[in-house]
């Protein structure tokens, strides 16, 4: 019973109680938290009240019963929210997010808060208030980050299916570096309502599981237009079932020389070489393509994302929630505050964009950004006119170390170089497990137009009944802990 | 040669049902602190904003009744900056695009037509308010403070002009026909006390012609009096400075209603960089021609339109904006016209009894229950001699209490006027008999008497003899004894 359709049969044969699965993964998190630290928190009295809440719902629900785990930046009524911060430490949320309505209403279950790098600025998830979350194949190493909690759950078997947002590949690269599933859908398909900003032009939220179908079956619950967000599309969704299963050949698949240069390590070229092999037998044509703008993304992200931040982010004053250091004047206790709250990597990014957005800067920096990126952003749908999937790697090198980047933030940024342009243009991306280097997960990269998901999974599933890896888990560490 | 140059900044408070970006309503009257808010407009995590289209429509309407250009396209903006009443951190406004551009005012200065340009008009919401306990009124000298967020996201419209205006007295007729105005297009209450209009003033002084002075920025101007007194005191201290050989800096000024003076709160150093940059969290705001044609014919005759039809009909101008003042008084005025082809009189009528029982009772023309009908009724009992002018007043204030038609009142009170001679005549018997001292003074040749005899004729029938007649009657009993 790991993934989804196996629950949902073993429910409909009566089989299986709500109950009983969610002690087995309970117990499951009670095996694997000390090892890894994927969760925040796991709200027992709520979980509870789910159980007893979900006895009146039909069974017929999409996600009857499934539990699901929820990145910690994502609000949860009543279950204490903290985007991994100080700043946010005991804020416990007097609304639910859209995607969290979602999904209760058609009977999932929160089953916990997981870990990530503090308000999502990280690709490590080591820089969380509360400590790292570590890697299931390797407890040594990261899971990536910043969704590296909702990643390492699904990794250990701790949850089937999770939540995630992605700003420059922060479902992605978790999902490469653990060996799961992670889709960052097309910028406006999912409500960002309830998930507190990073950078509001490039956040979404998105699915992680171990199959297509489970990242498929979430989808289907949390897309749609939702009048709370202004930027939610109102595109109709359609039956991303429908084209599971389907061919895909004769497909164009687009490989952009750019993604597979620089950077790039042996390891993690020798491991996606099977990819193509693959490529081939699914019947596809890879296409040799152009993108070049995508060198300057990393810079672009920089500017915006760091602006943005330095923006959404002013709200942690010790005013109205969330941490205060009393002071004997205004602008000490502001000081103090954020000081103090704020961890030294959002301190970093909210110097960066008040410094880009700052009088006299503005043009040369936050304006040329947007000006590069809508650049990126007509290079990557002039190639989807000529193709129909783009693929890279998730990630140019395998997981590192804890503590191997973390003083270094510009090798850490040099991590997302693959997904922060998929962020820019606004396109779904989804990584795909694509096999292990020396027991390390090693993720490949598939990305499509706007609003394709439906043709994006279709090209995943078929890709994954060439290559499935849904039933290969990480061990449980021996009992010294790490 | 000393020439003040002003530019306002005004910011009216709209009066949509809810706020700028989420469902709260914007009542502020008689609600606790606090009640008003959501998650939206106190900055929560994860909240984002999504906008009144009302508040849209009404700030284009303040642009189309200015004269404005209405941008096709236009977005919002984030202002940064820190401070307790602003939840998030930043005021959502609009920066380089604003909703309306290049319009302009025509005032009315000293029988002159003036006409004073409008930069621009953009949306913003407005910020919460702060209570300051303890020793001072100012947040730097006080114990602690509180902060009410049910002002946080009321929608705002920011009106900029041209430096367009050369004295007090011209800014504050500037400042009070955009009232009306906005009054009009019932977009805004306008009210300044209770901080639904204010208004920022640069000011800078002219010596030469084509070279500007340096300006300072005026603020907390709370009513239209001190926007007078605060220009008026500014001017004076600028061009003193001038006189002096001294520079003006370059500052913002806080008009201390105390002292009747402007002191300095911030010099340009310390002026703040507000960051803006383009709200990511709402799309650009398209406004197609259909929208801008629909909102145009939901524009009624506003002030200026009809002060020229009420000149026409011979009023004066104090007359005119008599029934300008408000909206739904000009629209009475217009009713009973049709029903009463006499503007003096009907003038006379509203600007004596009407607006004296609003003033009694401390409320403006729309809180009336007063049909033009039933009151050109009691307007031409009087002149069919059917009840006397105080009757008349006295029938008017029943009616506007109770509501009853006049002619009942009339008719159930018998406040019909007194014709009957023979009634009178017995009346003035009983008051001349009564009056022994006024009487003989009449007769000693004290005439002016006489008034105070016809006014007690006129209080024993109640006010309902014409006091033509009784006059006539009471003189003629006199001269015979």
């Amino acid at each position: 019973m790991r993934n989804l359709k196996e629950i949902k049969d073993l429910y409909n044969k009566n089989e299986l109680k709500v109950r009983e699965l969610i002690d087995f993964y309970l117990k499951k998190i009670e095996e694997w938290e000390p090892f890894i630290h994927a969760f925040l928190t796991v709200p027992y009295e709520e979980i509870e009240k789910q159980i007893n809440e979900l006895e009146k719902k039909p069974k017929d629900l999409p996600l009857y019963g499934i539990p699901i785990a929820i990145k910690d930046n994502i609000l949860t009524k009543n279950i204490r929210t903290t985007c991994a911060s100080k700043i946010l430490e005991n804020f416990i949320p007097p609304y639910d997010a859209t995607i969290i309505r979602r999904l209760k209403d058609n009977g999932a279950i929160i089953i916990g808060k997981t870990n990530l790098d503090e308000f999502a600025m990280g690709s490590s998830t080591e820089n969380s208030a509360f400590g790292p979350t570590k890697n299931p194949w390797d407890i040594e190493r990261v899971p990536g980050g910043s969704s590296g909690g909702s990643a390492a759950c699904v990794s250990a078997g701790e949850i089937p299916v999770s939540i995630g947002s992605d700003t420059g590949g922060s479902i992605r690269l978790p999902a490469s570096f653990t060996g799961v599933i992670g889709l960052k859908p097309t910028y406006g398909l999912v409500s960002r309502y309830g998930l507190v900003a990073f950078a509001s032009s490039l956040d979404q939220i998105g699915p992680f599981g171990r199959r297509v179908e489970d990242v498929a079956s979430i989808l289907q619950v949390i897309a749609g237009h939702d009048p709370m967000d202004s930027t939610s599309s109102p595109y109709e969704i359609p039956d991303y079932f429908e084209n599971l299963g389907k061919s895909v050949k004769g497909w164009k698949v687009g490989f952009p020389e750019e993604l597979w240069q620089k950077g790039v390590s042996e390891e993690v070229l020798k491991v996606l070489d099977r990819s193509f092999d693959v490529f081939k037998d699914l019947g596809v044509e890879i296409v040799k393509i152009s993108l070049p703008s995508v060198e300057y993304a990393l810079s672009v992200y920089y500017i915006i994302a760091t602006s943005e931040a330095s923006s959404n982010l002013a709200r942690y004053d010790g005013v109205k929630y969330g941490y205060r250091e009393e002071a004997e004047d205004l602008i000490s206790m502001y000081k103090n505050t954020r000081g103090h709250g704020f961890g030294s990597e959002v301190k970093r990014r909210i110097i960066l964009g008040t410094y880009a957005l700052s009088a006299g800067y503005y043009d040369a920096y936050y304006l040329k950004a947007t000006k590069v990126r809508n650049l990126i952003r007509r290079e990557f749908e002039e190639a989807f006119k000529k193709v129909d999937i783009i693929v890279s790697p998730t990630s140019p090198i395998l997981p590192f170390k804890l503590g191997e980047k973390i003083s270094d933030p510009l090798q850490m940024y040099l991590t997302d170089i693959m997904t922060i342009p998929v962020n820019l243009a606004g396109i779904p991306a989804i990584s795909m497990p694509a096999g292990f280097y020396n027991n390390l997960p090693v993720g490949i990269q598939f990305m499509s137009t706007f609003f394709s998901e439906n043709r994006l999974l279709q090209f995943a599933y078929a890709y994954q009944e060439m290559m499935d890896f849904s039933d290969k888990y990480p061990s449980l560490p021996q009992k010294e802990r790490a | 040669m000393f020439k003040p140059v002003i530019g306002l900044e005004v910011h009216a408070q709209l009066s949509t049902k809810t706020k700028l970006f989420c469902s709260c309503s914007t009542d502020q009257e008689n609600v606790p602190p606090n009640t008003n808010v959501c998650p939206v407009c106190m900055g929560f995590p994860g909240v984002l904003p999504v906008i009144n289209k009302k508040a849209v429509e009404f700030a284009i309407k303040a642009g189309l009744a200015l004269n404005c250009e209405i941008s096709n396209y236009s977005k919002f903006d984030r202002k940064n900056y820190f401070y307790p009443d602003l939840p998030k951190g930043y005021q959502i406004s609009q920066y380089d695009l604003p909703l309306c551009r290049n319009g302009y005012l025509e005032i009315f200065v000293d029988g002159e037509v003036k006409k004073i340009r409008i930069k621009r008009i953009h949306l913003e919401e407005d910020a919460g308010k702060l209570l300051h306990v303890g020793a001072g009124d100012r947040l730097s000298e006080a114990d602690y403070s509180l902060v009410d967020f049910n002002r946080a996201g009321i929608p705002l419209i920011e009106i900029v002009t041209e430096p367009d205006i050369n004295s007090p007295k011209e800014a504050r007729i500037f400042l009070q026909e955009l009232r009306l105005i906005l009054r009009y297009l019932e977009i805004s209450s306008g009210d300044m006390e209770k901080g639904s209009l204010r208004c920022d003033a640069n000011i800078s002084i002219q010596t030469q012609e084509g070279v500007l002075g340096t300006r300072t920025e005026i603020k907390n101007v709370n009513s239209f009096y001190s926007l007078e007194k605060a220009l008026e005191y500014e001017i004076e201290r600028q061009i003193e400075l001038l006189k002096k050989g001294e520079q003006v800096i370059q500052e913002t000024r806080h008009w201390d209603e105390k002292n009747q003076k402007t002191v300095s709160l911030r010099g340009k150093e310390e002026a703040e960089d507000y960051r803006y940059f383009p709200e990511p969290d709402l799309p650009p705001l398209i406004v197609t021609e259909e929208i801008k044609e629909k909102l145009k014919r939901e524009i009624p005759a506003l002030p200026k339109e009809l002060r020229e039809k009420y000149f026409s009909l011979g009023l004066s101008q104090t007359e005119v904006e008599i029934i300008i003042s408000e909206k739904k008084l000009a629209e009475f005025f217009d009713k009973s016209l049709e029903l009463y082809n006499n503007p003096k009189n009907l003038l006379n009528w509203i600007s004596v009894e009407i607006l004296s029982y609003m003033n009694d009772n401390n409320i403006s023309f729309k809180d009336l229950n007063i049909l033009p009908e039933n009151f050109i009724k009691i307007i031409q009992m009087v002149d069919k001699n059917e009840i006397t002018r105080p009757v008349a007043k006295d029938v008017l204030r029943k009616y506007l209490t109770t509501g009853k038609d006049p002619e009942e009142i009339v008719e159930e009170n018998g406040l019909k006027i007194v014709s009957d001679t023979s009634y009178l005549q017995e009346i003035i018997q009983k008051v001349i008999l009564n009056n022994e001292k006024a009487v003989s003074d009449w007769k000693k040749g004290k005439k002016q008497v006489l008034n105070f005899l016809v006014g007690q004729v006129m209080k024993e029938t109640k006010g309902r003899a014409s006091l033509d007649v009784v006059k006539n009657l009471l003189e003629e009993e006199l001269n015979k004894l």
